[in-house]
């Protein structure tokens, strides 16, 4: 019944409790404002735990050639230049002071040997020097506890293990959330002048994956419900290297930070074949043969000499994930791969067992404990898996607002800062970056308006669909249909998509949406794992629908997003971005101008010779590609 | 395909029992993996908390066959073929339903502990072996497994007087923290209970991130709550010159 949900009210509410919303929540507090945060997990096991790798800053502690304006350009080249131009550089400028936050707060960064006791910084894919901040080999974990510690002495309320079931308007403009705790089954009534979408990604799309179980794409369905757009939903990453075997490990990332610290892909003949895969916009920056990658990893990673005083170049098991993805995807299509359809990624031959324990800790434990593998030993078995969405929310590269008042969108549930592709460490970053701009915002707009209205009559009728699965009788249940959607995506909206599979892809979600309104729960409403599943289902098929829709208007390839049926970059679309929104109850496609970098700041970078014109011209399709 | 035989909790906090079920599973499958076949093929309503099934969240936190573990990183294999697999919740948590227990007793706990507070003009260059000792206890992933062995919790429910092993490696990190501020002694002789740890080292054992709970943590705190409190020369000294 209505009136037995409970009701809380808030300046801001925050929805997601990783490293964006986390931040947020601390910024909106910090600037006065009666601050709410819900997440669907406990606090501090967001999927923010699982980031390995580091957090990209241009802080220059081991290299004094870095710069924002470097960290800047790595972004735009590493996104071909699908960006939002003005998203990245406040990312890259912002960046460090967000790190050195951090430690304020806490944090312990692993520390560099020079004698200089700096917070240490390692390679990652596509950045020129080295950016990384890291601890060992879980900084995400790092990140989202020291944001917790502070969080909880910041005067937030949280509500952990509640799910929101739909945001609320009060006519143009938000109005806050209902939903419901996980533990009890009741509704719940979150009013609030301003809410903060951090949701995160849609990893559980597909069947590989390597997200963590709350990862359904709950933002980006209940930003669309609610009126907003969404952008660059055509642009998914597949992360190179995820298990393969055993099966019940399979899609769990295994870090880019394994090939920063050495390790190599070959494929089942033994080839290093990365060197056969640089595309033109890397060419010349990473070494073109084994003798000059390995002279590099000598003196760089094992002897720990200044990569400016070097004269080799990174190996290109370095190059970003785009690229490496597809590559590896290729050796394992033709024929070279391993016995489990995967590929090679050798650190055994590469480091001591000591080195491997001391810099790759959770890996070599990951590893150890659920595969039976030693990895100071033998090489591990790798293939891509879905890791990333770098479309999501479109929001306003400032204030991080949505299209609809009131609504605002950080960390990877908001689009436009990392383009068609996103580098390694940019998330963690990316987080703490718009997070804090999010919440500012997002109390300045609270500050700056009253308090609306909640129709709470409406309630009665999202009750009456949250309910539904209850009283279906006798349907199918929620896991047969959320394991048929995974294979859904797989085949129409996977790594590599054509249009007559894209096509196929929609008659299959409509289908499953129609099941979805018969699938029935069981039990009753006390945590009831399967009634949760059909009612996130709700919101993955939505996504679902969203990510296939915009891949078949983009026809060309660019990033996370491969067409076989239109290879290379295109000049019709490199300035375009593709928009999905809700029209008269169904999902429409537009496209839009991609706001440009301004022409000075172009011509700055390209006389800095961080940005080279042909480079340009291919990504934006007015020259062909030279391979 | 193999079949393994689970015996798991059903119930809550008015009672429950546990129920045998038969359920498929593939090879190099973990308990976490043949709970959610049973969650998918039988009994869809079963409660379970977990994530990101790889040992990173500690969400999935239980007792199998009477050990604390975490079910994603205990491999089927390592039972025998035929062996029963008892899955229960933790015990020392009140139950939500199922194996979900409500842990809400931590939260409380850690917003008892003054959070870092560098001090005023403190430098912030360390060497890595200034920083060893508090990244160990950063490791934890608050799986809650050393708080639910922990027989001064578990047997004695000395909840209210005893913070508990996560927290004293929480506050032995910034106690060992380069440039941490504050003294955090007082708080964990008087409210915090270090005191009746008795060192059976339970807890260490239980660690899934292998962190020597009570060597490295619980027993250094233990010797300066010591050197500050009950030390006679320190007393006599304080009592003549002021302390």
């Amino acid at each position: 019944m209505s009136d037995s949900y409970q009701s809380f009210e808030y300046d801001v509410l925050v929805i997601g409790a990783g490293g964006a919303g986390l931040r947020a929540a601390i910024e909106a507090s910090a600037a006065g404002c009666k601050t709410g945060l819900v997440c669907k997990s406990l606090l501090g096991k967001a999927h923010t735990v699982m980031a390995e790798g580091g957090i990209a800053a241009a802080l220059g502690t081991l290299d004094s050639r870095d710069s924002w304006r470097q960290h800047f350009c790595d972004t735009l080249i590493g996104g071909n230049f699908a960006n939002h131009w003005r998203m990245a550089q406040i990312h890259a400028q912002q960046a460090p002071d967000r790190v050195r936050e951090l430690e304020k707060w806490g944090a312990v960064f692993d520390r560099t040997s020079d004698g200089k006791g700096n917070i240490n910084v390692r390679h990652f894919g596509g950045h020129t020097y080295k950016r990384l901040a890291h601890v060992g080999d879980r900084t995400g974990l790092e990140l989202i506890r020291t944001l917790q510690d502070k969080g909880v002495h910041s005067g937030i309320e949280v509500h952990m293990e509640c799910t929101i079931f739909s945001l609320l308007k009060d006519g143009d403009r938000i109005a806050g959330a209902y939903g419901y705790f996980r533990e009890t089954g009741r509704p719940v009534l979150f009013k609030a002048k301003s809410v903060i979408l951090s949701t995160g990604g849609i990893g559980k799309l597909y069947r590989v994956n390597s997200n963590s179980w709350e990862c359904t794409g709950d933002g980006f369905a209940l930003a669309y419900l609610a009126g907003a757009e969404l952008a660059d939903m055509e642009y998914v990453q597949f992360h190179p290297t995820g298990m393969v075997w055993p099966p019940s490990v399979r899609g769990l990332l295994i870090t880019e930070g394994v090939r920063g610290e050495g390790g190599v892909l070959k494929n089942n003949k033994g080839e290093r074949f990365m060197f056969k895969y640089i595309p033109p916009k890397y060419q010349g920056k990473y070494a073109d043969t084994e003798a000059e990658a390995n002279a590099w990893f000598q003196n760089v990673v094992v002897e720990g000499q200044k990569e400016e005083t070097v004269k080799e170049r990174k190996p290109p098991e370095l190059m970003s994930r785009d690229v490496t993805s597809r590559a590896i995807w290729t050796e394992i299509k033709e024929g070279r791969g391993t016995e489990h359809s995967g590929i090679y990624l050798d650190i055994a031959s590469r480091r001591t067992p000591e080195d491997i324990k001391r810099k790759l800790p959770s890996m070599y434990h990951q590893f150890k404990q659920l595969a039976d593998v030693d990895i100071t030993k033998v090489p591990m078995e790798i293939a891509p898996t879905c890791h990333y969405m770098m479309g999501g929310i479109k929001v306003d590269p400032e204030t991080q607002m949505s299209t609809v008042p009131g609504l605002f969108a950080a960390g990877e549930c908001s689009a436009g800062m990392h383009g068609s592709n996103r580098l390694g460490g940019n998330s963690l970053s990316d987080l703490v970056v718009f997070g804090k701009l999010a919440g500012e915002h997002a109390a300045a707009f609270a500050k700056a308006h009253s308090t609306p209205k909640v129709d709470e009559s409406s309630l009665i009728q999202m009750e009456k669909e949250m309910n539904r699965p209850f009283e279906n009788q006798g349907g199918e249940v929620s896991y047969s249909l959320l394991a048929d959607l995974q294979t859904v995506m797989e085949r129409g909206a996977g790594m590599y998509r054509e249009e007559a599979l894209l096509d196929q892809g929609l008659k299959d979600l409509t289908a499953l949406r129609d099941r979805l309104k018969k699938v029935s729960a069981e039990g009753n409403r006390l945590f009831n794992p399967g009634w949760h599943v059909a009612l996130d289902l709700r919101n993955m098929l939505i996504v679902g629908e969203a990510i296939t829709r915009a891949a078949r208007e983009r026809k060309e390839s660019r990033g996370g997003h491969t067409r076989t049926d239109c290879p290379g970059y295109s000049k019709d679309f490199a300035k375009k971005r593709i928009v999905v929104r809700q029209n008269n109850g169904s999902m429409e496609v537009v496209q839009e101008d991609l706001p440009q970098i301004p022409l000075e700041l172009e011509n700055e970078l390209i006389q800095e010779h961080l940005l080279k014109p042909e480079i340009m011209k291919q990504l934006r399709g007015e020259a062909p590609m030279v391979s | 395909m193999a079949k393994v035989h689970l015996k798991v909790y059903r119930g809550n906090s008015e009672g429950g029992e546990l129920r045998d079920y038969d359920v498929e599973v593939d090879e190099g499958m973990v308990v976490l993996d043949a709970v959610h076949r049973l969650q998918a093929t039988q009994a869809s309503d079963l409660a379970c908390r977990w994530n990101c099934k790889a040992g990173k969240c500690g969400s999935c936190s239980a007792e199998v066959n009477g050990k604390p573990r975490l079910m994603c990183m205990t491999r089927l294999n390592e039972f025998e073929e035929g062996q029963s697999i008892t899955i229960t919740p933790m015990k020392t948590f009140p139950l939500m339903k199922d194996l979900a227990t409500d842990v809400s007793y931590n939260y409380e706990v850690n917003k008892k502990i003054p959070p870092f507070t560098p001090k005023d003009g403190a430098k912030w260059q360390w060497e890595q072996r200034d920083v060893d000792r508090s990244q160990e206890f950063r490791k934890c992933i608050e799986c809650f497994l050393c708080q639910n062995t922990c027989h001064v919790l578990r047997e004695h429910n000395m909840q209210g007087q005893f913070a508990g092993p996560r927290f004293f490696a929480r506050i032995a990190s910034l106690e060992m923290h380069p440039i941490d501020a504050l003294d955090r002694t007082g708080l964990l002789k008087d409210q915090l209970g270090l005191g009746l740890c008795n060192i059976t080292k339970c807890c260490t054992e239980v660690c899934p991130e292998d962190i020597h709970i009570t060597d490295n943590a619980i027993i250094p705190l233990k010797e300066r709550v010591v050197d500050k409190y009950y030390d006679p020369l320190r007393i006599l000294w304080n009592r003549v010159f002021g302390s």
